[in-house]
């Protein structure tokens, strides 16, 4: 029987922003649907009008049942007893979502106490006991913490157990993973599964990622536009989707493996305030027939345990590859071996540490040696606080470094006189995260390219060429030229950010987690572009990103940073399939496999703790207090050389491009 | 915190000397105390006036350092010198600081205590007709001069008065001279003192409230849709008790320092209403100092607002760590 059942739910919010747009799902006891959708397609909108919590002035219309009561036109008060009790729900941004002036401690508590009208004491006990449960270390001390003394992933715990409180019978988790370490969301998702088990409560999971729901859902809903397209039981989303989009969204996921490479969706999703008539995907969908643009298709069974599809063409649908076929590798120009071509950026033994008014320094960058040849990509990858965007920033500035020596293209920063350092900055160029803060908002695009065209001195008239140029070069349209970064989606602008990057030229890019705020469909277009752009223009790569996967397919080779140090360097193939290091090994168990059947089976060793504070570093090798390898040894001889010796960078095997930085590395002798 | 408590104490210390050194300087040499002597009849010769001046470290023919040195040393030993009339400074200061404060208190704390509650009902209403009609108000009395809500009130009060045929309200000084021993004894007079607050508690009141009503009302507006206040009713709390739990308690800090520090500037701002009312406070002691060229009481009270504004500096601070566990670890 099922405990949440939604018919029919449509939220419009104010400016006539149509959401959600007729959602039906029921969920039973114990159960996990998994909801699916990239930005915007209306996934918080449904979690939050199932709660009864959706912004003021927003028309919810339809039914939402718990336990066969309707919700939908009930006061606040009536809510308010039902919430937190019997349908909880987990949010996206623990750190915004926790009241900063009050204890972790408290907060949950008062969600027993408002309920179960519980003494203080008693509630004080039960919340000890639900950190406990979620996994926070030292319950009782941290019980008194605030929300702004714990890290991402602990405050994701304090949330999960605030929502399991009263033992609910639903629990709504909106993202309850975004923007944490893959190591961390492997946590996460252990800790969630416990919950669900602590509780039996039926749980809607929200997320962008399909790697998530692979290992955690049982049945799969994907969302596009306000709209469900495609529901299904887990493996059946994955192994055998109908709806062209789902196949899409799926194929344009980046894999560890690297088995194949992500193939990106064409276009972006629809406006919310202005859907289309027919079916919403059909403007970006490779089989779409002539009435899917003027009729809206109903979901339809098309396969066994209730799976049901929103598509006219469910004959087109039957092979994959007829979809969305895979793509053949980008063909890379042949390059001499790698140590026939010129070194472009050296880095050697840079350190960067950040004083503070008290306590000691920070260690943010703490001795990094790496090198990048021309034509190549290295990935410098590792949690958040590793230091990788330090290092980027330390070269970009182009200046001494506090210790060691940073080299681009044969010239030392340190002897660099300012007309020197302008001209290299011709060379140098960056590409930053998030492409709307790196955007003037009140620049148009046109603009935003000329701005470094005449910033060295290029000629007005030239200027407009070259323009018009680099917006054919990173796959835009004319008409974007004189458009606000605002009248752009995510994947236009970062390609804006791109073309500026590239407007004088450069022989190195600098990009830092370049595609880490696109939706999954948009990002494998990106990457492509970059991917293209460098073999035609003969560019070099140093790419820093935290997803393993992503870097899988753009990087000849790969760095894996911790704690301000290199752990582990060399050809990617190398590193992908035979993991030295006990950390990369980690890093690549916790990403999460878009593929139920494996990701079930896989035997992993969740990597424990959080990203360290990059304060001063343990004696000894700097990863030991996380380390597997270092738990698992049983010889105190082995074990004392991990405590007191710091390891350095050192080769394995000389047939191999790999160092590794670990006393008991794997394939050791 | 004791260690960051002293620091700042330290650092407001050296901020009051300066302010003071530059008030005292700026008003011995702006200022031409020897002026009011030029007007007595008879007018007393110069040799006598020089003496008095110079007895009162008042004589502009000493030279400015030497008068800031005498002035100076008599400070560090807790004495603001002397009034150009020869009496001490420090008496009437304060004498005058407690007019003060029993003029103010009252209407500072419900002027500041109403505008944070109707700026918190006015933001949880934003936009309906409650939010509308309390920006309104808010406005007016901003837009309003003190001189005008008060002469305003007066003439409210008088119709009052007359219809009653009662004197609830007074409007002039502190208190009736012989109403201590009417019929209720010392009552009475307290119940005078009270008659003759009200008006000036109301006009403080009313002018502060407005400031007040806007500033916790944006504030307000702040949290309102605030993720954690969603999570507090997420949790089974009304929208009213999260509001006031999760979203008051937040939005309340910023408000401690601009009450400090409002406050501390009150005690000098209230010249309007202390000469309105015809309350001898320190407000309209430094005005009418200033127009006489009394140097050493335009000092005293300078460097008594800068004190007082640097310790309601340092309240602040002390009530940000009290209630922002933010900023705790920050400071400790």
């Amino acid at each position: 029987m099922s405990v949440l059942t939604v018919r029919d739910l449509h939220v419009t919010y104010p400016p006539g922003v149509r959401a959600v747009r007729g959602i039906s799902l029921e969920v039973g006891a114990g159960e996990v649907l998994g909801v699916v959708g990239e930005s915007g397609s209306g996934k918080t909108a449904l979690a939050l009008a199932v709660l009864g919590l959706s912004p003021s002035g927003a028309d919810v219309r339809g039914s939402v049942r718990l336990r066969g009561r309707e919700l939908v036109g009930r006061s606040d008060a009536e809510m308010s007893l039902l919430r937190g009790r019997d349908i909880a729900m987990v949010f996206q941004d623990p750190l915004s979502a926790l009241t900063p002036v009050h204890t972790v401690g408290d907060q949950i508590a008062e969600t027993i106490r408002v309920h179960a009208g519980a003494t203080r004491r008693a509630a004080r006990t039960r919340a000890v006991e639900l950190l406990d449960l979620v996994g926070i270390p030292d319950a009782p001390r941290r019980a008194r913490a605030y929300p702004h003394e714990f890290s991402g992933g602990m405050r994701r715990r304090v949330m999960i157990a605030m929502a399991i409180a009263n033992d609910p019978v639903a629990l709504v988790a909106d993202e309850p993973t975004g923007g944490l370490d893959v190591t961390v969301q492997a946590q996460i998702l252990d800790v969630l599964r416990v919950a669900r088990e602590a509780t039996g409560a039926a749980v809607l999971l929200i997320t962008h990622d399909l790697g998530v729901v692979a290992g955690v859902a049982d049945r799969v809903m994907v969302m596009y536009a306000g709209r469900a397209v495609e529901t299904a039981p887990v493996d059946q989303i994955y192994h055998r989707p109908r709806m062209p989009y789902t196949i899409g969204l799926l194929r344009s996921l980046p894999r560890a493996d690297g088995t194949v490479r992500p193939v990106p969706i064409d276009g972006a999703p629809p406006s919310a305030s202005a859907p289309p008539a027919g079916c919403a995907f059909a403007p970006r969908c490779p089989v779409a027939l002539a009435r899917c643009g003027d009729t809206v298709p109903e979901p339809a069974p098309v396969g066994p345990g209730g799976h049901r599809a929103a598509c006219f063409n469910i004959e087109a649908t039957a092979d994959l590859d007829a979809v969305f076929p895979h793509r053949p590798a980008a063909r890379r120009p042949e390059a001499p071996a790698r140590h026939r071509r010129p070194v472009v950026l050296q880095v050697e033994d840079l350190v960067r540490h950040y004083r503070q008014r008290r306590g000691g320094p920070v260690h943010a960058v703490d001795g990094v040696t790496f090198d990048v040849r021309a034509g190549e990509t290295l990935g410098l990858a590792g949690e958040s606080g590793c230091g990788k965007t330090t290092v980027l920033m330390e070269i970009l500035r182009l200046a001494r470094p506090q210790r060691g020596r940073i080299t681009v293209f044969g010239e030392d920063t340190a002897a660099l006189a300012a007309a020197d350092r302008k001209r290299l900055r011709r060379d140098l160029q960056v590409v930053f995260q998030d492409p709307f803060s790196s955007l003037d908002p009140r620049m148009r695009v046109a603009d935003i390219l000329a701005e470094p065209l005449s910033a060295h001195g290029m000629p007005g008239p030239k200027i407009q060429l070259r323009v018009r140029e680099l917006l054919g070069v990173v796959g835009l349209q004319e008409e974007h030229a004189c458009r606000y970064p605002r009248g752009l989606s995510g994947g236009e602008a970062q390609r804006v950010g791109i073309a500026r990057a590239l407007a004088l030229e450069p022989r190195l890019l600098l990009l830092d987690e370049p595609v880490a705020a696109l939706d999954a469909s948009v990002q494998a277009g990106v990457l492509e572009l970059l991917d293209e752009l460098r073999a035609r223009l003969g560019l070099s790569y140093l790419f820093v990103a935290h997803d393993l996967a992503v870097l899988r397919h753009v990087a000849d080779r790969v760095a894996i940073m911790y704690h301000g140090r290199l752990m582990e360097i060399g050809a990617a193939s190398a590193v992908y399939q035979r993991p030295a290091h006990p950390y990369t090994r980690a890093l690549l168990d916790a990403v999460p496999l878009p593929d139920p059947l494996r990701e079930r089976k896989r035997r992993r060793i969740p990597l424990q703790g959080d990203p360290p504070d990059p304060f001063a570093p343990p004696a000894g090798c700097r990863f030991r207090p996380r380390c597997p390898r270092y738990t698992a040894l049983r010889n105190d001889a082995l074990r004392r050389r991990c405590e007191t010796s710091d390891p350095a960078l050192h080769v394995l095997d000389p047939s191999v491009d790999r160092q590794v930085a670990c006393h008991h590395a794997e394939g050791a002798k | 915190m004791t260690t960051f408590l002293l620091r700042r104490l330290a650092g407001h210390a050296v901020l009051v000397v300066l302010a003071a050194s530059a008030a005292y300087l700026l008003a011995a040499a702006a200022l031409d105390p020897r002026s009011n002597y030029a007007d007595r009849s008879p007018r007393p010769p110069d040799a006598v006036v020089d003496a008095e001046l110079t007895r009162l470290n008042l004589n502009d023919e000493t030279p400015l350092p030497q008068r800031y040195a005498v002035w100076a040393r008599g400070v560090l030993h807790g004495d603001f010198g002397r009034t150009w009339q020869g009496e001490p400074v420090n008496d009437e200061l304060w004498r005058r600081l407690r007019v003060s404060l029993r003029l103010l208190a009252a209407g500072a704390v419900l002027g500041g205590v109403l505008g944070v509650l109707l700026g918190v009902y006015a933001a949880s209403r934003n936009g309906r007709m409650p939010d509308r009609l309390i920006t309104f108000g808010s406005f007016l009395l901003l837009a309003m001069p003190v001189f005008v809500l008060a002469v305003l009130l007066q003439l409210a009060a008088r119709q009052v008065n007359e219809f009653t045929g009662l004197r609830l309200f007074e409007w002039v000084g502190e208190s009736s001279p012989g109403a201590g021993e009417g019929p209720f004894g010392p009552l009475g007079g307290f119940g005078d003192r009270i008659r003759h607050l009200l008006l000036p508690t109301a006009t403080i009141a009313l002018a502060q409230f407005s400031l007040y009503c806007r500033y916790q009302r944006a504030m307000m507006l702040d949290v309102l849709d605030a993720d954690f206040v969603r999570t507090a009713r997420a949790k089974g709390l009304r929208r009213r008790d999260a509001l006031l739990r999760h979203g008051l308690r937040t939005a309340l800090i910023p408000m401690t320092t601009y009450f400090a520090y409002t406050f501390g500037l009150l005690l000098l701002g209230a010249m309007f209403t202390e000469k309105i009312f015809g309350w001898h406070g320190l407000g309209e002691w430094l005005v009418d100092s200033i127009t006489r060229g009394d140097v050493n009481v335009v000092a005293a009270v300078n460097c008594f607002a800068a004190a007082a504004v640097l310790l309601a500096g340092l309240l602040s601070d002390v009530a940000y760590v009290v209630l922002d566990p933010r900023v705790r670890r920050r400071a400790a």
